[in-house]
């Protein structure tokens, strides 16, 4: 039972910090619990119709279709985050400069709202497909009992125990800080979604290029235990990672802090990131 | 026919992914009751290789190696198939990430 909860916690962490994440980034934004409603409800439909096609998804692109398919989702959520802090940034020029740390991430919400949303479902389509394989699994085989399906279960509660913490954590933050903090993680988020997308595309055979280890700290914290799979999520650490996925990682962060550095005002700079 | 199977597979990754040989080493593995067979592979440093898994539980098992960059779901009664870029000597391990007490194995390089 145990076993199964942490296979199925380690899966819903990355989406249950997502989640958190955003919650606090639209907080207070009109519609905003009932976007991000919309996208955990579409990302999880979406994930049991991909559990159910996961033979014909596999067997599609010459065996390549679940990489291909892992690589566009994590890219798209990229897009989506990168383009949430660029518009941070250039919106900042137009706000009033007096305006509060939380307005700005009000306003920033009600724009961004719908790519938020999307960032949410796509986590959730990911991950929930594979926990839904591994409890269909668990159920099919009749040979583990329901006390193993209670612990998956028990999973995906504490996944949804790590929003509220993340969101809670985060809505503690001193207002005049919120909102550099949000943008450093959306940052760095992004940049850890854009080495996992490079390791599928590796693994696809699309990129050949610097696919050697780099490093292994896995005697250190392995990205499989709970704590490496948080920082997994919130900084992108790997514990085996390809020279490329170590570079991707590198350009999103230059790529968005670069973007967003241009085009903030020089007199106030209220969207910058920590660098 | 399975050789056929993984013959027209390498065939496939020859002409899909750049750089890749035609003339492939060509591996495979089943999954039986949670656990790999064989566990142990042996393979040719420095020689891209194409590796067969074959799920023959009625459960789907996610085959994962981080040193080989691998992390795919097997569906059950079903086969997924792996291009391995070239690797230097060396214990690359795998396992099962839904059985993991079971599901271990690994490639030797030589």
């Amino acid at each position: 039972m145990l076993g199964a909860l942490i296979i199925v916690f380690r899966e819903a962490i990355e989406a249950g910090l997502i989640v958190g994440i955003v919650l606090a980034v639209t907080r207070g934004v009109p519609l905003a619990g009932r976007y991000v409603l919309g996208g955990v409800a579409t990302g999880a439909a979406g994930a049991l119709v991909v559990a159910a096609f996961a033979d014909r998804l596999s067997r599609a692109y010459a065996g390549n279709g679940q990489e291909l398919f892992n690589a566009a989702v994590l890219a798209l959520a990229v897009g989506m985050l990168a383009w949430h802090n660029i518009w941070m940034a250039r919106h900042g020029r137009e706000m009033a400069q007096e305006l509060s740390a939380v307005g700005k991430s009000v306003a920033a919400g009600e724009s961004t709202l719908f790519a938020l949303a999307s960032v949410v479902g796509l986590a959730i389509l990911r991950e929930g497909a594979e926990v839904a394989l591994f409890l269909y699994g668990v159920l099919a085989s009749g040979e583990t009992g329901f006390d193993v399906f209670f612990g998956g279960l028990m999973g995906l509660v504490l996944g949804g125990a790590t929003s509220l913490a993340t969101f809670y954590g985060l809505v503690n933050i001193p207002p005049r800080h919120l909102f550099a903090v949000t943008t450093s993680l959306i940052t760095l988020l992004a940049a850890g979604l854009a080495a996992q997308c490079v390791g599928f595309l590796q693994q696809a055979g699309v990129i050949t290029a610097l696919s050697d280890t780099l490093w292994d700290s896995s005697w250190l914290l392995s990205d499989k235990s709970i704590p490496g799979r948080v920082l997994h999520t919130l900084i992108g650490y790997a514990d085996q990672p390809s020279g490329m996925q170590v570079l991707a990682w590198f350009m999103t962060l230059v790529v968005i802090y670069g973007a967003t550095k241009l085009l903030t005002p020089t007199s106030s700079t209220p969207a910058r990131v920590a660098a | 026919m399975t050789n056929i199977k993984s013959m027209a597979l390498a065939l496939i990754a020859g002409a899909i992914i750049p750089g890749a040989a035609l003339a492939q080493d060509s591996l495979s593995l089943t999954i039986k009751d949670h656990k790999f067979d064989p566990a142990e592979l042996r393979i040719p440093a420095d020689k891209a290789a194409t590796l067969v898994v074959k799920n023959l539980d009625p459960t789907p098992e996610e085959f994962e190696s981080k040193p080989l960059r691998i992390e795919k779901i097997v569906p059950p009664n079903s086969e997924a198939s792996f291009t391995l870029r070239p690797l230097k000597p060396g214990r690359y391990k795998f396992f099962g990430e839904f059985h993991e007490d079971t599901a271990r194995g690994e490639i030797v390089v030589e």
